[in-house]
């Protein structure tokens, strides 16, 4: 009866003892979801560009170089 | 054509909020929401900074990792947009955003938050281009008319440049090595440092 108990202690200890190894780990990590919405367009395909892309690109580079002085002074 | 960027050189900017006034004429926002804001830094002390800040349609956008309901895309220019359709206004994507951009108009009575708005880059959003349905929702498509942000454009000293990120880089290069100071840009390393796709964590680590 002794060795009973004293094993079904024994198993006891080691269980509580175990159960610290089941730690998860805590720190999120967020994953990169998959778009649900609506599909939009790219900026070319409607009027005024109507699909061409070349002067879509020409008419942005004529507005980002237009931010540049030193290219409208000429220095 | 590489990705659009926004870059505010704080040596040029002057606080004269036109930036702000520009962005709220072009997509008739409403009271209480502000796409764009001018923040000052030591401000009424010598030396002090201001910039204007609005999304920057991050590299690696942590909004767009954090939705609940993935009403982000990002589109082939690198313009990160929403879906004002599917978005819950939760407001997840306004803690994880480091420039405080999402903003959620009071909608309803009780301080209800409505769907979240924020800068699109004048880029509209998933409507019909040029749509009443766009302009309310997002409001106008400046890009689909080969027009820059209209911040950026009416900038009057040019300390906003918004566009093509590699001919804003090189304006801004031409500028600091002309004036021979002031290569800081904030935000610039926060928002764009990221590669467009995060590499795969390693084993065993923690985040």
């Amino acid at each position: 009866m002794r060795s009973v108990v004293a094993v079904v202690l024994i198993a006891l200890i080691a269980a509580a003892g175990l159960a610290g190894c089941g730690e998860k780990p805590n720190v999120t990590v967020y994953k990169q979801g998959k778009y649900q919405g609506k599909p939009d367009n790219v900026p070319w395909q409607s009027a005024p560009f109507n699909n061409n892309q070349v002067e879509w690109e020409k008419a942005i580079k004529a507005r980002n170089n237009g931010q540049n002085e030193y290219l409208r002074a000429g220095s | 054509m590489a990705r659009m960027k926004f870059l505010c050189d704080a040596e040029r900017c002057i606080e004269c909020n036109g930036c702000v006034t520009a962005c709220k004429q072009e997509h008739e926002i409403p009271w209480g929401v502000n796409r764009r804001r001018v923040v000052t830094l030591n401000d009424g002390l010598p030396g002090e900074k201001s910039v204007s800040v609005a999304c920057m349609h991050c590299s690696d956008a942590p909004c767009m990792a954090v939705c609940p309901v993935d009403c982000f895309y990002k589109t082939s220019e690198g313009v990160v947009l929403h879906d004002k359709d599917l978005c819950i206004g939760c407001g997840y994507c306004f803690y994880a955003c480091p420039f405080g951009a999402p903003q959620f108009p009071q909608d309803g009575a009780f301080g209800l938050r409505g769907k979240m708005d924020k800068c699109t880059f004048c880029a509209g959003g998933p409507e019909a281009d040029h749509s009443a349905a766009e302009f309310k929702k997002y409001g106008r498509n400046r890009l689909a008319e080969g027009k820059l942000p209209a911040c950026a454009e009416m900038c009057s000293t040019k300390a906003l440049l918004g566009g093509d990120g590699d001919v804003v880089a090189d304006i801004f290069r031409t500028r600091v090595l002309t004036r021979g100071r002031g290569s800081e840009v904030w935000g610039w390393g926060t928002a764009y440092s990221k590669p467009e796709t995060q590499r795969p964590p390693q084993p065993g680590a923690k985040s």
